[in-house]
């Protein structure tokens, strides 16, 4: 399973892009939203929080098709799934992986794209903290939606229809964590709520995710 | 009556419903237009909302029927995943169109009351947002069904989705809860009968609610009827087709 984990994240990290495409995207959001909406600093402040998590949404599900459907074609899946280990541990090293090479630089590069949406200076701590905890959650959701369309043709679309509800809860104790934060007030129940949805799916969501792959592979 | 098991043989299932769907089928449109014109008809107005009141009998129970029809599809998985009957996977396939429009017509009729009572078509209240997303929760798992060409495949994968839906549309109403104040006025209709409307309106509501209950079984019925002989006639094409070589 170790030797999985390291294969996954070589292959995100030489297969050009894979790495740092999430970033860019993020990137790009950020940089369109103040021409949407214009530059007035205090509107930017005031959407900072949403936009960041938002972003931070579709910056996950551009890259949740990687996780199964490579292994899927190429018929490395196949093989995992008669491999002598669990396919629920499959899944959920799979997860880790694209957390790592998706969530993880999401979270460092965050406060920069804070920065220049003017979010509010308290908030930065919680911006970082809410992401840390919150996105292990969607790259766990995502595995369990790329896993539902992983023997389609073109899941692409129907992937983000099936798995963008299933964020909608992370999405609204994330930006609820940054809201409070940069107002000073306590955080710590969205957040505790927030880690309970990440426990959750970890615990969990690997084992629909396992079965909605073998019925996949049947 | 025989075992409620007895209904997964398809062949039973259909020569029941054959039997049971005429009387059904009147029953439903008789208790449906009595509750409605009982409703419409022969109420009185509200004194503060006027006639706009009768909305109520078509939304609440509309409403009501969206999210239990959710929760009708989720045991008619569970039924699939355990014992494998055809006929339960496709009740729940046809259940979940009658559930968007239940779904739709709830937040449409709720739209046509909300612009003169609270000035707004469409507020970001938490009931309303959460039928939107339980709106989205339907969508996605009817294009999870049309998407997959295998239908035992389809079945099994949109099972899944619907348990795990089932769990993130619960995370969903309580975190939708969480974020915003509400608009919308508490339950209007709840067991504890001091929370109830006044009896003049209670009683219509009832026998509109049975109405809209019936309406949901006979469509089902008629829609699982339909997939019956759907996926028989693709049996029936198969077969030519491999005898005509």
């Amino acid at each position: 399973m170790i030797r999985l984990f390291w294969r996954d994240l070589a292959l995100a990290f030489r297969s050009g892009g894979g790495f740092g495409l999430g970033l860019g995207f993020f990137l790009i959001l950020v940089t369109l939203v103040p021409f949407g909406v214009g530059p007035n600093s205090e509107r930017l402040m005031a959407i900072a929080p949403g936009i960041l998590w938002v972003g931070a949404l579709l910056a996950c599900l551009l890259s949740l098709d990687r996780i199964f459907a490579l292994d899927f074609e190429d018929g490395s899946l196949d093989l995992l799934a008669t491999a002598p280990i669990p396919l629920e541990g499959v899944v959920a090293v799979k997860a880790l992986a694209h957390w790592i090479t998706t969530g993880l630089p999401l979270v460092l590069a965050a406060p920069a794209l804070g920065f220049l949406l003017h979010l509010d200076s308290a908030a930065y701590r919680w911006l970082m903290v809410t992401l840390l905890i919150g996105t292990p959650a969607l790259s766990f959701i995502g595995a369990f939606g790329a896993a539902l369309t992983v023997g389609l043709k073109r899941g692409g679309l129907l992937m983000s229809l099936l798995v963008l509800p299933l964020y909608i809860p992370t999405l609204i104790f994330g930006a609820e964590v940054i809201r409070r934060g940069a107002g000073g007030f306590l955080v710590a129940t969205p957040l505790a709520m927030q880690a309970g949805i990440t426990a959750g799916s970890v615990a969990l969501l690997p084992f629909a995710a396992a079965a909605a792959i073998r019925v996949a592979l049947r | 009556m025989a075992s409620i098991w007895e209904w997964a043989n398809p062949r039973k299932f259909m020569a029941w419903t054959d039997r049971a769907l005429p009387l059904l089928s009147v029953l439903s449109a008789c208790i449906f237009i009595i509750g409605l014109v009982w409703g419409f008809f022969f109420t009185p107005d509200d004194y503060r909302q006027g006639a706009t009141v009768k909305i109520f009998y078509l939304h609440v129970p509309s409403a009501m029927m969206a999210i239990n029809i959710w929760g009708m599809m989720l045991v008619a998985s569970l039924i699939w995943i355990v014992r494998r009957h055809h006929v339960s996977a496709l009740a729940a396939k046809s259940a979940a169109a009658i559930g968007m429009t239940m779904t739709l017509i709830a937040l449409i009729t709720g739209a046509i009351w909300g612009k003169p009572m609270w000035g707004t078509y469409w507020e970001w209240d938490p009931r309303l947002t959460s039928f939107l997303i339980l709106l989205l929760f339907y969508i996605g798992y009817m294009a999870l069904w049309e998407a997959i060409e295998n239908p035992d495949t389809a079945a099994d994968l949109t099972s899944v989705l619907c348990l795990v839906g089932s769990v993130f549309a619960l995370l969903s109403r309580y975190a939708v809860n969480f974020w915003n104040q509400g608009l919308h006025q508490g339950a209007s209709l709840s067991l504890d009968a001091q929370e109830n409307v006044a009896d003049v309106y209670w009683y219509p509501a009832l026998v509109a609610i049975a109405g809209f209950i019936l309406l949901f079984v006979t469509l089902v019925l008629l829609r699982t009827r339909t997939e019956i002989r759907a996926r028989r006639l693709h049996a029936l094409e198969m077969r030519e087709r491999v005898q005509g070589q």
